[in-house]
């Protein structure tokens, strides 16, 4: 089996010691109708409507969504237009709550009897991929072909973020307890929970759980990024290669986050659905870094003010990873479904842009074994044949390419100019 | 609050520059120089500072009159000079290697585009280049320690070797560089300390180093030559560390290195054996930096579970 290539990151897993802490229910929460992959929901609710905890807000009738539901008790104050980290525009709903927080008749745990019912209760959940792409579960859960095994990420290979860790640390029955329904429900073979090496005290743990139990195995995957990357964490778990084109299932494989997974344990015993989430909050400008427990809907704002932020240095915010996530424009946006961590520094790499040495760091880098450098003198002579011929459509955004970069050249961002580049079939 | 800063991701780096890397490459290319004053004397220094200046000054003056930004402190004009003053007899006329420093940097460099961008070894064709055109000049070498400037020509080991001189200098010698030849390539001790340096701080890849004498090691032993001998004299160990290495002219692909390695070992182990001419490494370096396109397209990486490409061409 040949190792793929990867690249040994700064951890900083400053907060991996740090009990999650809950945050108090905040006096106005902004919840956007497009938080996952796939459609955005269209409001269930008016204007001065009350809503209670757990009751759904959102929904679609597109198959390839997921419903919203509230974290909070309170009346809906205002449905304005709201435009996400990755630029789509969609509606938001701004509720101000009672902090009562009085839950909705509605939830009880739902009836599961067969694998349709159960695939139907983790639609209705609401939940999504919470490692941070949030990808629809359900969907996940239902393919065309035969599984035989079932990957739990929990990789969590960005540096700062230990929002999965304090998951495995905190909730390991639940991680077990999930692992266990969905093989069960979906009548997977086998499962194997992927831990990054540096997390060594979850990898005993899970290890001395999963002793009595030959269908789950604890597999300890080197520490170099990206090991979360599904590609990667399927070759490096079972062998298997993902090929062009193909789905994990086309291999027989889903991979699941970890947290995700416990989650749905949670939803099938309590029936509350996805209304809040951990988040690593960290980053040079914050003080106090911490892991917190939050609903869906807190203003960033009000986070980086509970971790001793100081907010006029402020230069960069970053929703999720500083390898793969998003800055925000405005901290004033909310805690969404796929928020894992929020970063913010006080400085920003301004360095500029100069020629490229051919130094071959990005080749070298690159776990899918693409050739950034020529991708960029491909794209900037606009040539689509050679870019096809690269496979630049294979990128996963990965930024290992960047990150080395000598010449501080942004091929990952040029991969994806390249992309779009490229017809779709 | 200030005006948040949104950019693609990542939000982080190495920290590693181009200019830091150059660094490393001066740092590695020191001990060789150090051993070059030792055995040749202050005009190692002088010659070296010659280049260097004469480099730095023509690349300031060529990036400002071509309007282009200004790329002194990448220190890249620096290793060239430094390169290509190991690359000199110690005895050549100051004039013939500011020379050599305007055919590196403004006519190998930057008429075809300045850093990267170059098809062929700034350094390896100023040398090429002045040896055509100086030959008596490039070719006379001094004996080690005795620092005399004008005295009478000495004999490089492989021209004392072809010449079938009968006390050809020992092994020891040859890996402490106590014998003729140009002022940083005759130690091959310390080209080989940079040479781990470089590969150890994961500048190079000693992939095409050690193609390259590999391969000239094992074709000399074939021939009934002394492979020991071949490998240790006349700038194989400058031209496998320092100059096959070279980012810009060599394949980025581990495979593409050893291709360019072996084509070096071979077409120097041809020139050496049934040339004439002397410059076997020399010329293996640039025949090889024009064939490193071709190489390229040859080697590239295998994509992680791409299919193959339809071919519809035309």
């Amino acid at each position: 089996m040949n190792k793929l290539n990867g690249i040994r990151l700064k951890h900083r897993k400053n907060t991996e010691n740090s009990h999650t802490e809950v945050f108090p229910i905040p006096k106005k929460v902004k919840i956007p109708m497009s938080m996952t992959m796939g459609a955005p929901c269209t409001p269930l609710v008016k204007i001065g409507d009350e809503v209670k905890v757990g009751q759904k807000i959102g929904d679609s009738e597109a198959a390839f969504s997921a419903p919203i539901h509230s974290g909070v008790s309170g009346k809906v104050t205002a449905i304005s237009d709201y435009r996400t980290a990755m630029g789509a525009v969609c509606k938001a709903l701004e509720i101000e709550t009672d902090g009562l927080q009085t839950l909705s008749e509605d939830i009880r745990p739902p009836e599961i009897s067969d694998k349709e019912s159960f695939i139907k209760a983790v639609r209705e959940s609401g939940v999504c991929g919470l490692g941070g792409a949030g990808f629809p579960t359900h969907i996940k859960l239902n393919p065309k072909t035969p599984i035989d095994t079932l990957i739990i990420n929990g990789a969590e290979c960005e540096p700062y973020i230990t929002a999965d860790y304090r998951e495995m640390i905190e909730n390991s029955d639940d991680v077990i307890g999930g692992i266990k329904l969905v093989k069960t429900q979906l009548g997977i073979k086998n499962a194997k929970l992927a831990i990054e090496a540096n997390k060594p005290e979850a990898i005993k743990k899970f290890t001395e759980m999963a002793d009595n139990d030959d269908t789950i195995d604890i597999i300890t995957l080197p520490s170099s990024y990206p090991q979360g990357a599904e590609k990667v964490i399927i070759y490096n778990s079972t062998g298997r290669i993902v090929k062009e084109g193909e789905l994990p299932s086309d291999e027989g494989v889903i991979v699941l986050n970890v947290s995700t997974v416990a989650f749905i344990y949670r939803y099938v015993k309590t029936g509350m659905p996805l209304v809040s989430r951990r988040l690593t909050i960290d980053g040079n400008a914050v003080k106090e870094p911490k892991n917190v427990s939050t609903v869906i809907g807190t203003s960033f704002r009000e986070l980086l003010e509970f971790c001793k932020t100081d907010l006029d240095s402020l230069k960069k915010v970053v929703a999720g990873g500083p390898m793969m996530g998003m800055s925000v424009p405005d901290i004033d946006m909310p805690v969404v479904k796929t928020s894992n961590a929020l970063l913010a520094f006080d400085s920003y790499d301004n360095r500029s842009t100069s020629a490229c040495i051919r130094c071959g760091r990005c080749v070298r880098v690159c776990p899918l074994g693409l050739m950034p450098a020529d991708i960029d003198k491909a794209y900037k002579i606009k040539n689509i044949e050679e870019l096809k011929t690269l496979k630049v459509t294979l990128c996963m955004n990965c930024g290992s390419c960047t990150y080395v970069c000598p010449a501080n050249r942004k091929l990952a961002e040029t991969n994806q100019l390249a992309k779009a580049l490229i017809p779709r079939k | 609050m200030n005006k948040l800063i949104v950019s693609p991701s990542p939000h982080d780096d190495n920290y590693v520059k181009t200019s830091k890397i150059m660094l490393n490459v001066i740092i590695a290319l020191i001990p060789a120089l150090c051993v070059g004053c030792y055995f040749f004397g202050w005009r190692v220094i002088s010659l070296t500072s010659v280049c260097v200046a004469s480099c730095m000054i023509f690349e300031y003056l060529c990036r400002r009159i071509m309007k282009r930004s200004n790329t002194i402190t990448d220190l890249s004009a620096v290793v060239t000079g430094v390169i290509l003053a190991m690359n000199l007899p110690v005895t050549l006329p100051y004039w013939m290697a500011v020379i050599g420093c305007f055919v590196a940097i403004v006519v190998v460099k930057q008429l075809f585009g300045g850093l990267g961008q170059n098809f062929a070894n700034p350094a390896i064709t100023a040398r090429i280049v002045l040896m055509v055109s100086f030959p008596s000049a490039m070719t006379h070498w001094i004996k080690p320690l005795e620092y005399q400037y004008d005295a009478v020509s000495s004999a490089t080991p492989l021209a004392l070797e072809s010449s079938g001189a009968d006390s050809l200098p020992s092994y020891l010698d040859l890996l402490l560089g106590k014998v003729g030849g140009c002022l940083g390539e005759t130690c091959a001790l310390a080209l080989l300390a940079g040479g781990l340096y470089l590969a150890a701080r994961k500048i190079i890849s000693l992939a095409a180093p050690i193609s390259f004498i590999g391969s000239l090691a094992l074709l000399t032993a074939v021939s009934g030559g002394d492979p020991i001998y071949h490998i240790l004299a006349g700038g194989v160990f400058l031209g496998a560390f320092f100059m096959a290495t070279d980012y810009a002219t060599t394949p980025i692909t581990t495979k593409g290195k050893i291709v360019f390695g072996l084509g070096c070992g071979i077409i120097t182990f041809v020139i050496r054996r049934f040339g004439s001419y002397p410059e076997g490494v020399s010329f293996s370096i640039l025949i090889m930096n024009v064939l490193t396109p071709y190489i390229e397209q040859l080697t590239r990486t295998k994509v992680f579970g791409a299919k193959e490409a339809v071919k519809n061409e035309g």
